[in-house]
C-alpha cells in the first residue's frame, strides 16, 4: 500500500482519538469514536486483512454507534469531568 | 506519555516489513523445528472444501469449534442483558 | 426511543435505505465462500437494517417487523442450527463438526464441507442478528419502565 496514504490515516486516527477523549459533549465523542473505528477499518483493509476490516466497519461504525447513541439519549448528555 | 510513544515507535522500527515472504512466520518450519500449520491451510483449503475464500474455510471448518465458542459468548451476552434489564423493570413496578 | 426525536425526513431516509442493507446482509452471508464476509458480518448488517428502522420510527413501527418476544427464539434457533450440524456429524460417525460425515446423499466429501460451512454461516447470521436486536430492545425498554 502507498505509505503516504497510511500516514494520513494514522494522523486522522490520532486526532479523532484525542478529540473523542477530550470533548465535553458525549454525542460528539460517540461520533468521533465511529470515525475512529471507520479509519481503523480502512487501515485494516490497507494491511490486507479484508475480513477484519469488514467486521470492524460493520460492528464498530454501525451497531456500536447506535447502541452508544441510545445510551447517551437515556442518560445525561454532558460529561462531568 | 511522549516517552512511552517514543519507546513504542523505536520498538516498531525493528519489526520486519509486512508482506515480506522471507518473514519468520511465513517459513515452512518455526524456530523450534515444528511445522507451521498455516502452510497446510494455504495449500489444502481449496481442495478440502471447494471454497476460494480461505478465511471462511479456516473459520468454518478447521477452527469451527472456536467459532462455536464465539457464538455462545455472544448468545450469553444477549441473555445477560435480558436478565439484568428485565429484572430492574420488575423491581420498579 | 423517545417520541420527540422522530422526524418524517429521517424516517423516509431509513425506509429507503433499510431494505438494501438487508439484501446486502443476506448477500454477505450466502456469498461468503467467494468474497470477504461470513455469518458474523452478514448478521451484523441484518441487525443494522433492523435497528435503523427502530431508531428512526420508534417501537410502534418496529413491532411490525420483528416483535420483541421473537428475538430470543431466533437466537436459540441460530445456536441450535450450529450445534445440531456438529451433533449430526458426530452421530454419523465422525468427529464433532466434521462436515464430511453429514448424511446428504450423492455428494463428495469436499462439497459436503462446502454445504456444512454454508449451514453454520446461516446459523451464525440468525443468532447475531437476533441478539443485537435483543440487546437494543432491552436497552430501549429500560427507559420506558424505569
Amino acid at each position: 500500500m502507498i505509505w503516504e496514504l497510511e500516514l494520513v490515516i494514522y494522523l486522522f486516527l490520532a486526532v479523532s482519538a484525542i478529540v473523542a477523549l477530550e470533548v465535553r459533549d458525549l454525542l460528539v465523542a460517540v461520533v468521533m469514536m465511529t470515525v475512529f473505528s471507520f479509519l481503523m477499518a480502512l487501515l485494516f483493509v490497507a494491511m490486507g486483512a479484508i475480513d477484519v476490516g469488514f467486521t470492524e466497519a460493520v460492528i464498530g461504525a454501525g451497531v456500536t454507534g447506535i447502541l452508544f447513541v441510545l445510551v447517551v439519549f437515556q442518560t445525561s448528555r454532558k460529561s462531568n469531568d | 506519555m511522549v516517552l512511552f510513544a517514543g519507546i513504542m515507535i523505536y520498538a516498531a522500527s525493528d519489526l520486519p516489513y509486512r508482506g515480506d515472504p522471507d518473514n519468520l512466520m511465513h517459513a515452512e518450519e518455526s524456530i523450534t523445528g515444528t511445522t507451521v500449520m498455516g502452510n497446510y491451510f494455504i495449500k489444502n483449503a481449496y481442495r478440502d472444501a471447494r471454497t476460494p475464500n480461505m478465511v471462511t474455510v479456516v473459520l468454518g471448518d478447521y477452527r469451527s469449534i472456536d467459532t462455536f465458542g464465539e457464538q455462545v459468548v455472544i448468545y450469553t451476552a444477549g441473555l445477560i442483558t435480558l436478565l439484568v434489564l428485565r429484572r430492574s423493570r420488575r423491581r420498579s413496578e | 426511543m423517545r417520541d420527540q426525536f422522530q422526524s418524517p425526513i429521517v424516517l423516509l431516509g431509513a425506509r429507503l435505505l433499510s431494505p438494501y442493507i438487508m439484501v446486502f446482509g443476506w448477500y454477505v452471508i450466502f456469498h461468503g465462500h467467494y468474497s470477504p464476509g461470513g455469518g458474523f458480518q452478514g448478521g451484523a448488517l441484518l441487525a443494522a437494517s433492523l435497528l435503523l428502522i427502530r431508531v428512526a420510527g420508534g417501537s410502534k413501527l418496529a413491532e411490525l417487523q420483528i416483535q420483541e418476544f421473537a428475538t430470543t427464539p431466533l437466537a436459540v434457533i441460530g445456536v441450535v442450527i450450529y450445534f445440531a450440524t456438529g451433533l449430526v456429524a458426530m452421530i454419523m460417525g465422525g468427529y464433532f463438526l466434521d462436515y464430511a460425515q453429514l448424511p446428504i446423499p450423492g455428494m463428495e466429501a469436499d462439497w459436503l464441507r462446502y454445504t456444512g460451512i454454508l449451514i453454520i454461516e446461516v446459523g451464525i447470521g440468525l443468532a447475531v442478528m437476533a441478539i443485537l436486536v435483543m440487546i437494543y430492545d432491552n436497552m430501549a425498554r429500560g427507559e420506558d419502565y424505569g
